[in-house]
């Protein structure tokens, strides 16, 4: 592996503006670094080779210039197939938009556009960002660089096993569940999914909205402070978008972590964890109080009830976004071949062609709670019960600055191991799920990789739009361990 | 007929959709106007692309503002909007967004003259926003009837659905009410109300009981009506059909009914156990919205003087009698052009201005198919007309030639008098002289006349006008004709 591939953002931007280095140059070797990895990892849907490098011949002209827009000038980053970027193929990992254009860029690609960096691609995912392993994206799994017969978690599974092979600095993933953080520990890179409100969600192809939110996926702390200060923001388009100003990430990133009251839930040490996880996160616990984080231990005592309610208000919602999907004004058209009416004809033919088992089950169940005669008994009662997990947090930190867990219960499991079984499938957002509920802002880190050579996920989740605080801890943590540095062999 | 009105109550209620004249829609930039090329007024979000987002148009909110606040009913400090399931090519996202739980409005009350001058008073139960869907096109002939087209140009129009309390009981009523509604969002200037390219549209639900009862029978919604008269003709289908079926003891079945303008029946659309699960949700793209006072009070401001206000006021100051007042009220403009045109009148000629208005111009407008704001005549130039028969220099009937030649080139009357030479003959002189000669000519009828015969008077009144062209003061020249016969 070249070792341009190995810097960081900010060790590449440095490069980039003395020109020692120029966008195009690494541009191209990124872009060779996918042709010989992504044939077996299989993170990228589409490339846009030509687009790319015309990007970043315009960021070596700005460079030549001395005009810099951003530390993300020239930088080589990758999306997750779930934001709809002009002209470019947006599929979400679905049939049903596999020829799908999008006429317009998401409100994050814009910002990343503004920025300056180089889109490489599109990348793989669980289809419409429902799954844990990225094995139900319809146009076949990824792979972990890790190790090539595990899954890389999911739903951004691409954006995480492209982050960890090299093929591009950092992506953008989206976590609903756990969909940035899960598939970040099971490929040993850093995950973020801001809080609720932080980046606007317009021309991110939705799945819950009420949960839904983009974040960074990067190889370190800094990387991933310079990419959420760039997409961060309110933005006009979309009305659940916070007006709080974003601050500059970076900046006191290195303050250290003395004197910060760090929480344990005691409930998030659950039965069934991994061994070596478990092992992992008590020395995690350890490194913060030689750091001089203050450890309590806390309670979180409705966690039990975030995975049901997301299962009741995640469908729910999702089972009304993907509505549009009828196959009228664009997307994948069946005529029907059935005895129904030709449009209702039309609609299941197009829907039930175009659609993939999980992403069925979740509209069926979904549709399911909504239903009149059902509506109170699971989406109301859903709605109450998410308000006590939310106030659990609330009251711990009152405490705590930080929550500090692992991010998943296991380290990335064996393809196909858990597809025919979903409520497994589905426990392995257990650990990440809390936090979306409660609309909070959470990190994933690397805590080192087990003795069967797969990474190690570290949690820290902070008070709404505490984002710095958490950047703070994780990068001190990130210092002190340096597991960050390790990398696959691929 | 005569027995049924005496054995069954007739319960109706309505439920309006006013289109709100925004420039653009409510959730996005799209143009809302009315009369573009098939799907000419779309963008991204009207059309439900993917990951596409709603943004409220505040717009929309005060102009619910201003109907609840016009209404009396009690606008909601929070309200949120839901979704509401069910497919549809002209549905874009398979859901329209609306609200269900917590509405803007509730409450409030609309009231109405009956033909015998009684005032109704109907509750609301509610006012909502919501999005409009599309249009579909299936007789064009460019399709050869194998399939439809969708025109989005209509889809994320803001409307507004206003529901009546099941307190309406007769077609007409019904009829008064919508009428009503419409005076009012038009006075509001929120709304066309114009039934016929559908920026007003009523669903209504009607259901008939034994006179005295308390509960209400099976309720019937009958949808399609497109003007007034429909509204009023599908509801009087409706009150007999059941009436029918209640006479022979056969249930009324609870049902959307569609009503047939070409043969004036109602057609079954959908039966109850068809009827849809519409799965409504709060949206969660879009935050609850808050409302407060100030914004309300800032609102309430800017309502201008309501109809019934209006009316009571041209009862009091002008003293023209109640059918006037509510013909002249029941359009602003109307009322403004009466009102622009009695400036500068006396009392006494005020009745007269308000007869010309509800009569001749009025017709006029009709005719032309025209809106009052079009009208060729000024307030102005109506209003000299007026003074130029009070002052005597025309006589009513001249006045109508005048009328019908300012209708035509929109002309001053003073100069259509002049050049046309229409003023009046009031000099007593010069009529004294053409009635004597009037006479002379006519010998025969004199005698006649000097024998009884005092019918001929309106043969010499014919005779002299023939001669001054209708120029003849009729009041002077009755006098001078008596006065010379009685010789």
């Amino acid at each position: 592996m070249k070792e341009i591939l190995s810097f960081s953002i900010l060790e590449l931007s440095e490069k980039l503006k003395d020109r020692s280095l120029s966008s195009e140059e690494l541009t191209k070797t990124y872009f060779e670094r996918i042709k010989e990895t992504d044939e077996r990892v299989h993170a990228y849907l589409s490339i846009l080779q030509d687009d790319a490098i015309n990007t970043a011949k315009i960021a070596d002209k700005n460079f030549k210039k001395n005009y810099i827009s951003s530390p993300l000038q020239g930088i080589p980053i990758a999306v997750k197939d779930l934001l709809c970027m002009k002209g470019t193929k947006t599929t979400a990992g679905s049939k049903i938009l596999e020829n799908f254009i999008s006429p317009y860029d998401a409100t994050v690609i814009t910002k990343l556009k503004d920025a300056g960096s180089v889109i490489l691609g599109k990348l793989n995912m669980d289809e419409f960002a429902m799954g844990s392993s990225c094995e139900h994206s319809a146009f076949g799994p990824t792979h972990n660089p890790w190790n090539l017969e595990h899954v890389p978690g999911g739903s951004s599974g691409g954006s995480a096993a492209s982050v960890a092979a090299y093929s591009c600095v950092a992506s953008l993933g989206s976590d609903t569940g756990g969909s940035i953080r899960q598939p970040a520990a099971c490929c040993g890179v850093v995950g973020m999914k801001p809080t609720y409100g932080r980046v606007s969600r317009y021309g991110l192809i939705a799945f819950a909205s009420s949960l839904d939110q983009i974040g960074p996926l990067t190889r370190n702390v800094e990387d991933c402070a310079i990419i959420l200060s760039v997409i961060s923001g309110h933005d006009s388009k979309d009305s659940t978008s916070s007006k709080k100003q974003v601050p500059n990430y970076l900046e006191n990133i290195d303050r250290g972590i003395q004197g910060m009251k760090i929480g344990i839930p005691d409930e998030y040490f659950i039965d069934g964890m991994d061994p070596e996880i478990k092992k992992a996160t008590n020395n995690a616990i350890k490194t913060m109080e030689t750091l001089g984080a203050e450890i309590i231990n806390i309670s979180l005592p409705h966690t039990k009830y975030a995975l049901p309610i997301y299962y009741i208000i995640a469908p729910a919602e999702a089972s009304s976004n993907l509505s549009r999907y009828d196959g009228v004004r664009y997307g994948m058209r069946k005529e029907s071949e059935s005895e129904y009416g030709s449009l209702f004809g039309m609609y299941s033919s197009s829907r039930d062609t175009g659609f993939g088992k999980e992403v069925k089950r979740r509209i069926m169940l979904g549709t399911y709670a909504l239903s009149s005669g059902y509506y109170d008994a699971y989406y109301t009662k859903a709605l109450k019960t998410r308000t006590l997990v939310c106030e659990d947090f609330v009251n711990a930190f009152k405490k705590v600055d930080l929550i500090l867990s692992a991010t998943t219960p296991t380290p990335a499991f064996k393809l196909g191991e858990k597809l025919n079984d979903p409520l497994n499938m589905y426990l392995s957002d257990i650990l990440t799920i809390p936090c979306n509920i409660a609309g909070l802002p959470g990190i994933s880190i690397q805590n080192g990789i087990t003795s069967s050579g797969l990474p190690i996920g570290l949690q820290l989740i902070g008070k709404p739009f505490s984002e710095e605080e958490i950047l703070r801890g994780a990068y001190a943590f990130e210092k002190e361990t340096k597991f960050y540095l390790k990398s696959s062999s691929l | 007929m005569e027995g049924k009105s005496l054995k069954y109550e007739t319960v109706i209620g309505l439920e309006v959709h006013a289109q709100l004249k925004t420039k653009s829609k409510i959730f996005c930039g799209s143009d809302a106007s009315f009369g573009a090329n098939p799907n000419e007024h779309t963008c991204t979000i009207d059309l439900g692309l993917p990951g596409v987002l709603p943004v409220l148009n505040k717009k929309v909110v005060e102009s619910s503002i201003k109907l609840g606040l016009a209404v009396g009913a009690k606008i909601s400090k929070i309200c949120r909007f839901a979704r509401k399931h069910y497919f549809y090519p002209d549905l874009p996202k398979g859901y329209q967004i609306s609200q269900y739980e917590s509405p803007i409005c509730e409450g409030g009350e609309v009231s109405f003259l009956t033909k015998s001058n009684k005032e109704i008073t109907i509750r609301l139960t509610r006012i909502h926003m919501e999005e409009d869907a599309g249009k579909l096109i299936h007789d064009d002939d460019s399709l050869k009837n194998i399939s439809s087209l969708v025109d989005f140009n209509r889809a994320g129009v803001p409307l507004l659905e206003i529901v009546s309390e099941p307190e309406l009981r007769s077609p007409e009523d019904a009829e008064l009410y919508a009428r009503k509604l419409r005076t009012l969002v038009r006075y509001l200037d929120i709304c066309d109300g114009n039934m016929q390219e559908g920026s007003l549209r009523c669903d209504a639900n009607i259901s008939l009981r034994k006179s005295g009862e308390k509960s209400f029978g099976s309720k019937v919604e009958i949808k399609n009506v497109n003007s007034f008269r429909s509204l009023r003709k599908s509801l009087e289908y409706e009150e007999i059909r059941q009436a029918e079926l209640l006479d022979e003891n056969q249930p009324v079945i609870q049902e959307t009914r569609l009503w047939d303008e070409s043969l004036d029946i109602t057609r079954n659309m959908r039966t109850k156990e068809y009827a849809h699960d519409y799965r409504y949700f709060p949206d969660p793209d879009l935050v609850p919205l808050e409302i407060d006072k100030e914004w309300i009070s800032q609102i309430e401001q800017t309502l201008p003087e309501l109809p019934d206000t209006k009316r009571e006021r041209f009862i009091n100051n002008y003293k023209l009698p109640l059918y006037d007042s509510e013909v002249l009220t029941s359009e602003n403009a109307l009322a403004n052009y009466f009102e622009e045109t009695v400036k500068h009148f006396e009392l006494k000629d005020i009745k007269l201005a308000s007869n010309w208005i509800m009569g001749d111009i009025l017709r006029l407008l009709n005719e032309q198919k025209i809106s009052i704001e079009e009208s060729p005549i000024t307030p102005a130039n109506l209003a000299e007309m007026i003074s130029l028969i009070t002052d005597g220099t025309i006589s009513g009937k001249i006045a109508k030639e005048v009328f019908t030649d300012m209708a035509k080139s929109g002309n001053n009357p003073q100069t259509i008098v002049q050049e046309k030479g229409l003023k009046q003959i009031s000099d007593l002189d010069s009529l004294e002289e053409i009635v004597t000669k009037v006479l002379n000519k006519n010998t025969e009828e004199v005698q006649d006349y000097k024998a009884g015969k005092h019918k001929l008077l309106g043969f010499f009144v014919g005779q002299v006008m023939k001669e001054t062209q209708g120029k003849a003061n009729p009041k002077s020249l009755q006098e001078i004709l008596k006065k010379q016969l009685s010789k």
